[in-house]
């Protein structure tokens, strides 16, 4: 019955820093949830981030974990992979590490499809700085840069996660926490880059400015803005209006993985 | 047996001295006229098992060697000067998590893209204070392509020994002039491998400094899982915001390479015994500098060559003696003056010290440096 | 068999989604934290302990 966390979370840890409602704590515990139904060996895993809110997840985790400098996790967690390929590589982090100052590394690390899982999580807002847009704010959106309302378009993460090159893309939400262990779990096995993207909520920073009353509400949002895959192929465009998917998006099982090519370098250098 | 021996370029040296040493990874982004140490480091580096990573830019470069270097390996970069200004937030990540790692810095001129085939010796105050905050750093200008061989061994046994990273300087002139040079056996040069921890992995704290200044560095995906991060932490590699747990490892984090000077220090002397006059140079430009000694030494002035070969932490205790015995030093660099900012706060006054620089791309050459030992004496 | 909610106090921080998200109205708020007065009604549908991001409620077989 109950989940036994605790035993992957480093004694003494909790209560965790964010704020009373914030997503990424019903993010850490389907992230614990997933490894453990992978039966990851924490000795042999490396849980990376960048810097923000999200990014302090990893501190949590008894692993070997890496909480990195802004933006820059996913080009960290190459280097672990690039020379350590036996290990398992997590990454987590935001929105705004992920997508703004880190974007650079973000499509370069799908577009090589290295074998890691990147659990990136969109609350749509930079919270640890106080709540300025991101490029995940919706247009005309409300943060503390954008007192007039966001005029930047958004980046669609998950778009952009399968044309940069990653071979499983997935999303779900907070909300759903059944399907954020089981999509980081399909993320795990797959062999290459797999992004779940997962909408969650940042009640202090964003949901204050932006009509929410309460936490309650954007959970609520959260349910019935995401829309399965399934159930969306039988909806029209007008009613998918608003909407956002969720589920596996993208897979590709073609394309080879970057370390298994970086093998077949070796082999060509040495002769074989 | 004879030694092998081979003419090899200065970038072409450096890759070698980082197969010596061990390397195992290379990240890093191509940029004139460091390229070579890249080329050489993709042919050889999976030859041994290693991995040669080309990055998206410099700083992904920069995270994918600590990266790779807290899985154990021993991890290098090479690039120039636009390259290692956007290292630098990551060169301080890997100063406060000490992490090994060797970044190569083939110095041309600047700021920006400056003369990207010309030579300078701008960076060499950037390498002391290119990241923000308050940390150590370690850095060598070798001068010739044998000791850009074997100042990438010390470099890496450097960085390995005081858990941090480690940069080596030269310019333009000595990256890409070929040289003959002797390949040191194996076990010639001293060779240094990371400290593993003593104690089991349930006792371990990536901090814990009771034994030492600088406590032992475990490999991910041995058997000790740990936390790494950039903020302030305890010696368990937690965040801590508690004053007196960061002013430690904050002053021990400096201390560890201030005390341990005379292991980091090296410096060459030339005729410098009974010299009135030093040329206090490195790098490319102590060869014009050696050069205008023995010319000035002709002319019956008795001039003398300091040369470091650390140049971070900066050599204060021999600058200052020679500043209390000669008349005057002269510091020769390729920039517009940063060495001779230190030279001169050390010297207090004792001597007469002056600046020969240029920065047109062109070489200091010898007549220039006799010129203003001619002029200050 | 019913159900025993255990709430760690300590990692509670009142955020209510709990409450809200409970199916039977098992739960309730306190001014700022949690309690489970009807304990009786729970179904073990496992959303309480599913959606608290504080690790801070647990639904235990009893
Ligand atoms: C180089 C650098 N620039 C800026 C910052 C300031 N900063 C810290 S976290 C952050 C935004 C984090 O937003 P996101 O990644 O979406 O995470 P969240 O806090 O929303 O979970 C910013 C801008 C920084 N730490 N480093
Ligand atoms: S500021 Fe927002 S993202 Fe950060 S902990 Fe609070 S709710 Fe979460
Ligand atoms: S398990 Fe379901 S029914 Fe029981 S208290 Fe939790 S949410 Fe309510
Ligand atoms: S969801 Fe968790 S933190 Fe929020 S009120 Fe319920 S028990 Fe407390
Ligand atoms: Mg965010």
């Amino acid at each position: 019955m109950a989940y036994d966390y605790e035993k992957s979370i480093r004694p003494g840890k909790l209560p965790h820093i964010w704020c009373p409602g914030c997503g990424h704590g019903i993010v850490m515990k389907g992230l614990i949830r997933a490894m453990d139904t992978c039966e990851l060996d924490r000795k042999n895993t490396a849980i990376v981030s960048g810097i923000g809110c999200a990014s302090r997840l990893p501190g949590y985790l008894d692993a070997c974990t890496l909480h990195t400098a802004h933006g820059r996790a996913a080009a960290f967690a190459t280097g672990v992979k690039m020379a350590k390929p036996q290990m398992n590589v997590i990454c987590v982090g935001g929105d705004g590490d992920g997508t703004a100052i880190g974007g650079n590394h973000f499509i370069h690390a799908c577009r090589r499809n290295i074998d890691m899982t990147y659990v990136l999580m969109n609350n749509y807002i930079y919270g640890m700085t106080g709540g300025q847009f991101s490029p995940c704010t919706p247009t005309g959106d409300l943060a503390s840069t954008t007192p007039y309302g966001n005029p930047d378009p958004i980046f669609d993460i998950s778009k952009l996660a399968i044309g940069a090159g990653a071979t499983f893309v997935a999303r779900t939400t907070a909300a759903h926490p059944r399907e954020i262990d089981k999509l980081i779990v399909k993320g795990i096995q797959h062999k290459g880059m797999a992004i779940i993207e997962v909408i969650d909520d940042c009640p202090t920073t964003y949901g204050r400015r932006n009509k929410f009353r309460s936490v309650i509400d954007m959970m609520k949002r959260l349910k019935t803005e995401a829309v399965s895959v399934k159930a969306a192929a039988k909806m029209t465009a007008e009613q998918l209006e608003g909407k956002f998917l969720t589920g596996v998006l993208f897979q590709d099982t073609e394309k080879p993985e970057y370390t298994v090519q970086y093998a077949n370098v070796i082999k060509k250098a040495q002769g074989a | 047996m004879a030694k092998k021996v081979a003419l090899l370029q200065g970038n072409e040296a450096c890759a070698q001295g980082a197969l010596y040493a061990g390397c195992k990874f290379f990240g890093g982004y191509p940029i004139t006229p460091s390229t070579e140490v890249a080329e050489v480091l993709s042919v050889e580096l999976p030859k041994v098992g290693g991995k040669f990573i080309q990055m998206e830019d410099e700083i992904a470069a920069m995270a994918s060697v600590i990266g790779a270097s807290l899985t154990g390996a021993k991890a290098i970069t090479a690039t120039s000067g636009p390259g290692v200004s956007l290292k630098q937030e990551l060169i301080g990540y890997a100063c406060i998590a000490e992490v090994p790692c060797v970044i190569i810095n083939v110095m041309r001129g600047g700021p920006s893209t400056g003369m990207p085939t010309g030579p300078g010796q701008s960076d060499v105050m950037q390498a002391m204070w290119g990241t923000h905050g308050d940390h150590a750093a370690i850095a060598l200008v070798p001068d010739s392509c044998q000791e850009i061989f074997s100042e990438t061994v010390r470099a890496f046994n450097l960085a390995e020994k005081y858990r941090m990273p480690v940069q080596v300087l030269y310019d333009e002139i000595v990256g890409h002039m070929r040289e003959r040079i002797e390949f040191p056996e194996p076990g010639e040069l001293e060779v240094i491998d990371r400290e593993a921890p003593s104690v089991s992995p349930e006792d371990y704290k990536p901090y814990d400094s009771t034994k030492g200044q600088v406590p032992p560095l475990a490999a991910f995906g041995s058997d000790y899982k740990y936390h790494v991060t950039g903020l302030n932490k305890a010696d368990d590699g937690f965040p801590t915001t508690k004053a007196s747990l960061v002013d430690a490892e904050e002053r021990r984090q400096i201390d560890k390479v201030m005390d341990n000077i005379a292991d980091i220090e090296s410096y060459e002397e030339y005729l410098t015994e009974d010299a009135d006059v030093v040329i206090w140079a490195y790098g490319s430009t102590s060869r014009s500098a050696r050069y205008a000694v023995n010319e000035l030494r002709k002319e019956g002035i008795k001039a003398g060559l300091f040369r470091p070969i650390t140049l971070w932490p900066f050599p204060a205790k021999r600058t200052a003696e020679l500043a209390e015995q000669a008349k005057a030093i002269v510091v020769a660099e390729m920039n517009l003056g940063q060495m001779v900012l230190e030279v001169e706060r050390v010297a207090k006054g004792n001597c007469v010290v002056v600046h020969e620089g240029r920065v047109d791309g062109d070489p200091l050459n010898p007549g220039q440096i006799m010129d203003k030992v001619k002029e200050v004496l | 068999m019913s159900a025993r909610l255990e709430i760690i106090e300590r990692n509670c921080k009142g955020c209510s989604i709990c409450v809200e998200f409970c199916p039977k109205d098992v739960l309730e708020m306190d001014v700022f934290l949690v309690t489970a007065p009807r304990p009786e009604d729970c179904i073990k549908c496992m959303q309480c302990e599913l959606l608290c991001p504080d690790f801070a409620i647990k639904v235990h077989d009893e």
